[in-house]
């Protein structure tokens, strides 16, 4: 960390690599990587928000039940590089995606689904009943009484834990190695069917595989740091937004 | 048995007239040899009883009698749970609620209100507490919703305690605010029963004394139906109670009756504390 800090400058933050990434700065890198975040949340976060109420309040303990939280919790362990030759097979190859920000996202997203379904499934589990008694009692229907008393109570741990699969998705590197990640690619990408560059994949690069490691040394800590950095403000913001939640929950 | 039957008459009045005159006089809900399994557990044994208009009905009996679950059969609460089976009928002004389809469940809540044992507000404002059940029920009229929630913290004397305050989260209230909270929630969306199940356990002597006092000012417009261990509190607050015991109803008469000359020894031995 404290060689990571004496490389960290404006430039280093805002600048293209330069000389072979010897020099210059991780600026498209840090975009590649709040890109790929943002593409992989809109693929996840509908499907197992929506996956986890589904199993949490609508299906019944059974056969089905049993076998779909297994069947997740599996996913949820699988390597991550087995997630990123699926995505190069069916999104690069099969669809014709190509090595794309799209492509990447949808890896990543589908990498993030079981951990999103868990999630949320637990955050409604620990509601306790008495609430879902309280409103169905009114004549609440069923819909109603998760939109409007479930949800709202487990929103705080929800988002939560939201975010921390977010940072986990963020730092990444083999589910982006075959599907969107540029070895170099020194400017910012015009459609979601370019490539970008990620840092996790870009520290990978320069510290195992550069045009010339010694040199970039440097600036590997560099991108370390940004990395880390990148991840404790996510866990900060996660923090962050459940104590503000939570407050919101009980007064609203 | 041809105790529970003594109200027979007046059953078969409510079936054919139901004129509000004679409201008073009527039976407002009745179930006729409801069994209820839990699984392969036979929690309700044949259970025949009628409840008439504007009394209270108290249900005691030692834990796992099935008071509580008869109770919550009333509001079909017992739906919620996996693996639960009715049979025979429940009546609630002569319609069977678990087989009209006339009646949709969310009506019938609508008309039951429930409260239950542990005081259970909302982590919403004090006012949307008691604004739920409108809300819920399609109602989004402003002054409508304003009058009623006044009108039903009133009814549950909680008005001038909490007047000043609600916007406020409805946990800054004590244990027994909380549940007079609860009561106004249930009262406020005019329900024409209300069951209570043990509302005063969890709470102490002072606030158990003005759920009580309530209880007997709501009688005049309610039907109360009221699960408690407590027996003084039985024949402080009921008009009619019934006994039960592992899954049967024992015995269902006047509360005085019940308390000072019940019929079947079983009943005697619990009211006397041999058991129980």
């Amino acid at each position: 960390m404290l060689k990571g800090i004496g490389v960290i400058s404006w430039e280093f933050l805002t600048e293209m690599p330069k000389d072979g990434m010897t020099s210059g700065g991780i600026f498209p890198a840090i975009v590649g990587t709040l890109l790929l975040v943002l593409g992989s949340m809109l693929v996840a976060f509908p499907i197992g928000i929506m996956s986890g109420i589904c199993m949490s309040e609508y299906v019944k303990d059974g056969f089905i039940k049993r076998f779909v939280t297994v069947m997740t919790n599996n996913l949820a362990g699988i390597p991550s590089i087995v997630f990123g030759l699926f995505g190069m097979e069916f999104f690069v190859n099969e669809l014709k995606w190509g090595d794309s920000i799209i492509a990447g996202s949808f890896t990543l997203g589908l990498l993030a689904i079981p951990i999103v379904i868990r999630i949320t499934e637990e955050s409604l589990k620990s509601v306790s009943k008495t609430f879902r008694e309280a409103s169905m009692a009114l004549g609440a229907t069923k819909l109603q009484t998760t939109y409007k008393v479930v949800l709202p109570i487990a929103m705080p741990n929800i988002v939560t834990g939201l975010i921390l699969s977010l940072s986990r998705v963020s730092g990444e590197t083999a589910p982006i190695l075959f599907t969107v990640a540029a070895y170099f690619l020194p400017k910012l990408p015009n459609s979601i069917f370019d490539q970008v560059m990620a840092l996790p994949y870009h520290l990978y690069v320069i510290s195992t595989s550069g045009t010339n490691i010694e040199a970039s040394r440097h600036m590997a800590y560099g991108t370390a740091l940004v990395l880390i950095i990148i991840v404790l403000m996510f866990n900060l913001l996660a923090n962050w937004l459940r104590k503000y939640l939570s407050r919101k929950v009980k007064m609203n | 048995m041809e105790k529970q039957f003594k109200d027979k008459e007046s059953i078969e009045d409510v079936m054919q007239m139901q004129e509000p005159s004679k409201q008073n006089r009527t039976v407002k809900i009745e179930s006729r040899n409801m069994e209820l399994y839990y699984g392969e557990f036979h929690a309700l044994k044949g259970i025949n009883i009628a409840i008439k208009t504007n009394s209270v009905a108290a249900l005691i009996g030692p834990s796992g009698c099935g008071k509580s679950t008869f109770l919550r059969s009333l509001n079909r609460m017992n739906d919620l749970i996996d693996g639960v089976k009715i049979s025979g009928q429940v009546l609630i002004d002569g319609k069977d609620i678990y087989n009209s389809k006339a009646l949709r469940i969310e009506e019938l809540r609508k008309k039951v209100g429930m409260v239950f044992q542990k005081p259970n507000p909302f982590p919403k404002s004090i006012f949307e507490n008691v604004a739920y059940g409108l809300r819920v029920n399609g109602i989004s009229h402003k002054s409508f919703i304003e009058e009623r929630v006044e009108r039903s913290l009133k009814q549950a004397a909680l008005w001038d305690e909490v007047k000043d305050k609600l916007k406020k989260s409805a946990f800054e209230l004590s244990g027994g605010q909380q549940q007079r909270l609860c009561i106004a929630r249930a009262l406020a969306i005019e329900p024409s029963v209300l069951l209570m199940d043990e509302p005063a356990s969890a709470l102490d002597p002072i606030s158990t004394a003005k759920i009580e006092e309530l209880i007997y000012e709501l009688k005049s417009d309610y039907t109360i139906v009221i699960v408690t261990h407590n027996m003084q509190q039985a024949g402080r607050v009921s008009d009619m109670t019934a006994f039960f015991y592992l899954g049967e109803l024992v015995e269902y008469d006047s509360t005085k009756k019940i308390f000072t000359n019940p019929e079947d020894l079983r009943t005697q031995n619990y009211i006397t504390g041999r058991f129980g």
